[in-house]
């Protein structure tokens, strides 16, 4: 087993990663580290390879090139089963909740991977697997109230507004009790009072849990404020890695941002 | 009988000079035995003696991860000793003044009576208010502590901190969000009720806590409440132990309320009505009070817990209207037709049914099946399948909106009340249920009408002063406790009590008709795309209004038939809306032509509003009256275009604030429409006079 990661250490780390689809590059040789308890923000323009990033430390795509070192295990690249399994969880750009289901059963999905309760068992819902369903049940409660979503248990989540799906897709993602937490652009189509909801939300979740979390933004306020670290991807290439300072002063992300004169 | 007890009382009074021993003469001699206020006279009084007789009874419950939690009143009352001793430790003494901002929650009801048992005030404020308002009234209160729900209000309480020092402790209910806080003087809830777990271990502690509840008289102050006000800054109403219980005690009587009732408390604890209701008539009458799990869940939870008894403004039975009407249209033709059908034979017998009165036996078996089809589905949707009394109160509900419940069978009944009354200055008994009136005083209080037509009245009941504001003290308590109501009112022909208007609202337009701007607003507020009015006619040739509409019901319908819109003020200035409210409005034009005091007072010209109406521009209260005078401010230009009858449009700025108190603007034109007025109906002459 791998030694305890404590806070502050590395708990992902990319090294020279590149992913190509056919001719087109989305990753050139991008390396960055995530350590444990930090928020880390990616940012950079339409394209710029920021969710092919996530995809790749979720397993979702292979890398043809470099390597994935999580929790000091060095991988070539990560199986999205893995992946889940050691704690990483995510939302996605465009939510992707069973729509037809409530608000409850979505975030009670998140828990399946931790269920061990066999089919049959679960079918009568007797016995241990009654007692197991309680547990989760229970776990997913604490998420309910941990974001303020008690009067939508029963609601179909096709039925909710935007911004409260995204927030039934985090709380999915926390049922799973990630220790990485990988958010896709969680802001995005939000009015100012969702994004505040939303802003608050993640920081708590990074206090209270000591989760870690990654999260790819286009609201430059939003990330500045948020985020320990920022990493600017363009064009699939790494262009600056720092505190929210020092990526905001960099003369090449200015560049690539703002556009130069040729 | 030689004498009634009035008679007795004006001999009694007449033989003293004020009017304060006359209360004590009516308490002892009639209706209530002299044994029951004389033992528990204050509200942890009441505690110890609930904690013996109902020990197992269920006193407070609380919706927790989607279960409900149970405490008895044993079980309060260690939670309230515990509390009560620790909050000693922290050094809070008898006369001190404590916040308690949250929304409900047992622990901060608990906080009340710990504060109360210590001899010090608790001093609810409304939770939504923004940090520069609550601050005003903490620092004129002088409270030494707060205890509070969550992080949002820790922070108001530091950013009040900066300009006002007084302010040593600040106590926690939820710890998320603040483990990270580096701030002397804050403690997390059980902190406390630890450190008072703690002292309870010395010898002679509890001992010394108990005696200082005994020492405590109806002559303690029992608390602070802030009136919100619709004029002017807030002022704080200081009530009694005695005003308090007395009120309780009355109450409970009069509606027969005993320990098996059980309410949800969901109004904010500031206001006087769910200070009385989910506190003061609880520990009266030993019975259940249930917290919600979120302000966003009450009807499902009141659904689930079954209340017997509810106390609501207007607005919360307006909304529920409202809400149904718009689920309504998204249902099937035949579920609408049967809705409808129902929802008139409901109208035409339900209210009978609920009366006693004869009703022919095919009208009564037509509602039986209505009952199993509709009205029963729709009782329980609401949460009120078991409610034996409902009240409404705060301001004045349209006589539709009111009908509407009664005709479900739903007990609805209306009662007059004031902060200063401590609610209760009339109610209406059952069985003589009038909709334009508030119904007979309650035993123990005295109304008379002014010469003015304003309403006055006297009780055990009446506040003592306003803290720190003699002179509004003097305007409104006179030296033998007649207490000015502001409200202008008559008696009518049963004894019962029918409010006008707020006396200085009731205006006269320049024709000499009468001009009551509430009235027309609640005619125009039963429909369910509009949420808010504001009529205008004082001084004026005829009557115009500004109409917030309801996001709800117009969203609904907006989304219903593909208009697709970005904000409310888009919204609200879409032609199709605005035919919607003229056809609102001009129904309700035919039916002011019908009634003939007020046929003169038809609506001329509207607007609907480009902003809504809200409590943090200080345009209405916090439970949701119109404040005239600052309405007339800030909308000065679009009054002006109202009455110019050459304008169709107008152009307007508006500062509005947002919920984290940041100012902003709206601005845009917004359009006049005139309508048609109609010829008054029947008696014509008499109208005119």
């Amino acid at each position: 087993m791998s030694n305890e990661i404590k806070p502050g250490d590395v708990l992902l780390d990319l090294e020279d990663v590149s992913l190509s689809f056919g001719g087109v590059k989305a990753i050139r040789n991008v390396g960055f580290d995530i350590k444990k308890g930090e928020v880390r923000a990616i940012i950079g323009p339409n394209g710029a390879g920021k969710t092919s990033m996530l995809n790749v430390i979720n397993g979702f795509y292979h890398p043809q090139e470099g390597t994935i070192t999580y929790k000091g295990l060095k991988r070539h690249d990560m199986q999205p089963y893995v992946a889940a399994s050691q704690g990483i969880a995510r939302t996605f750009q465009n939510v992707a909740l069973f729509r037809g289901m409530s608000t409850l059963d979505n975030i009670m999905a998140g828990r399946t991977l931790k269920m061990h309760k066999n089919f049959f068992w679960q079918m009568f819902y007797y016995g241990p697997a009654r007692a197991e369903e309680m547990e989760h049940r229970e776990k997913v409660e604490h998420v309910i109230d941990f974001l303020e979503i008690a009067h939508l248990r029963r609601t179909p989540v096709g039925r909710l507004p935007y911004g409260l799906q995204k927030r039934v897709e985090l709380a999915r993602a926390l049922a799973m009790e990630p220790e990485l937490l990988l958010l896709d652009e969680p802001m995005a189509g939000m009015n100012l009072e969702e994004k505040e909801d939303m802003s608050r939300f993640i920081l708590e979740v990074n206090n209270e849990f000591g989760t870690t979390i990654a999260l790819i933004e286009h609201d430059i306020g939003v990330v500045m404020d948020l985020s320990d670290r920022v990493v600017v991807l363009n064009y699939g290439q790494k262009l600056a890695d720092g505190t929210p300072a020092e990526v905001s002063s960099d003369q090449a992300v200015i560049d690539a941002y703002l556009g130069v004169a040729h | 009988m030689a004498k009634t007890r009035q008679e007795v009382a004006k001999q009694y009074v007449s033989d003293t000079d004020t009017g304060y021993y006359y209360c004590e003469f009516f308490w002892e001699g009639n209706f209530l035995s002299i044994d029951s206020v004389s033992s528990e006279d204050t509200f942890p009084k009441l505690l110890l003696r609930n904690a013996k007789k109902f020990a197992d009874r269920p006193a407070m419950r609380e919706k927790d991860l989607g279960i409900w939690q149970t405490w008895t009143w044993a079980d309060v009352l260690d939670e309230v000793r515990c509390l009560a001793i620790g909050l000693g430790e922290l050094g809070i003494k008898s006369g001190d003044k404590v916040a308690i901002v949250g929304d409900n929650r047992p622990r901060l009801y608990w906080t009340m009576c710990a504060l109360q048992s210590l001899g010090a005030v608790p001093l609810p404020v409304y939770q939504d208010s923004v940090a520069e308002e609550m601050g005003y009234v903490l620092a004129h209160a002088e409270v030494s502590a707060a205890v509070v729900e969550n992080q949002e209000q820790v922070d108001k309480m530091l950013e009040i901190g900066e300009s006002y020092d007084g302010i040593k402790s600040v106590i926690y209910d939820d710890s998320r969000g603040l483990s990270k806080y580096k701030v002397d003087g804050l403690f997390s809830f059980e902190t406390v009720q630890e450190m008072g777990r703690e002292a309870l271990k010395r010898q002679g502690v509890e001992a010394d806590w108990l005696a200082g509840i005994e020492k405590g008289s109806g002559d303690d102050v029992a608390i602070f409440l802030y009136t919100s006000g619709t004029t002017g800054q807030p002022k704080g109403v200081v009530m009694t132990m005695e005003n308090m219980v007395w009120v309780a005690r009355a109450a409970n009587r009069f509606d027969n309320l005993t320990e098996v009732e059980t309410v949800i408390a969901y109004l904010p604890m500031a206001w006087v009505g769910d200070h009385v209701f989910s506190y003061a008539q609880s520990y009266e009458a030993g019975y259940c009070v249930s917290c919600p799990e979120s302000p966003e869940t009450v009807v499902a939870d009141r659904r689930e817990i079954g209340t017997t008894y509810v106390f609501a403004p207007p607005r919360i039975y307006e909304n529920m209207i409202t809400q149904t009407m718009v689920n309504m249209e998204d249902a099937s033709d035949l579920k609408k037709k049967m809705f409808h059908y129902f929802l008139d034979v409901a109208k035409s017998t339900g209210e009978k049914i609920l009366d006693g009165e004869s009703v022919p036996l095919k009208d009564r078996l037509l509602y039986m099946l209505g009952e199993f089809l509709v009205y029963g589905p729709l009782k329980n949707r609401y949460g009120l399948s078991k409610v034996r009394v409902g009240y409404t109160a705060g301001e004045a509900i349209g006589p539709e909106i009111f009908k509407f419940y009664r005709s479900l069978g739903i007990n609805l009944k209306q009662l007059y009340g004031q902060t200063e009354a401590g609610v209760y200055i009339t109610n209406q008994p059952d069985g003589e249920i009038f909709a334009d009136t508030v119904g007979k005083p309650l035993d123990g209080v005295e109304v008379k009408i002014a010469d003015s037509g304003e309403v006055m009245f006297r009780s055990p009941g009446v506040f003592r002063e306003y803290y720190k504001n003699p002179e509004s003290t003097k305007d409104t308590k006179t030296e033998d406790g007649w207490v000015h109501s502001g409200d202008a009112g008559l008696f009518d022909e049963h004894g019962h009590l029918k409010i006008i208007d707020r006396a200085k609202d009731v205006g006269k337009m320049n024709d000499g008709t009468m001009f009551p701007p509430k009235y027309i607003e609640n005619k125009l507020k039963f429909f369910p795309n509009i949420k808010e009015a504001v009529a205008f006619g004082d001084h004026r040739d005829f009557v115009t209004c500004f109409i917030n509409i309801d996001l709800v019901a117009v969203g609904s319908w907006a989304e219903r038939n593909n208009v697709s819109y970005a904000s409310y003020q888009e919204l609200a200035a879409h032609p199709d809306v605005y035919k919607m409210i003229e056809e609102n409005v001009d129904a309700v034009n035919r039916e002011l032509s019908g009634e003939e005091l007020v046929a003169g007072a038809q609506i001329k010209r509207f607007l609907i509003l480009h902003k809504e109406l809200d409590p943090d521009d200080g345009e209405i209260t916090r439970t949701a009256k119109v404040r005239r005078s600052t309405i007339n401010e800030r909308y000065g230009v679009l009054i002006k275009a109202l009455f110019d009858e050459g304008v169709s449009s107008q152009h307007i700025k508006t500062e509005m604030t947002f919920e984290d108190g940041r100012k902003g603007v709206v601005e845009g034109d917004v359009e006049i429409r005139d309508m048609t007025i109609y010829p008054p109906k029947g008696r014509m002459q008499e109208a005119a006079e």
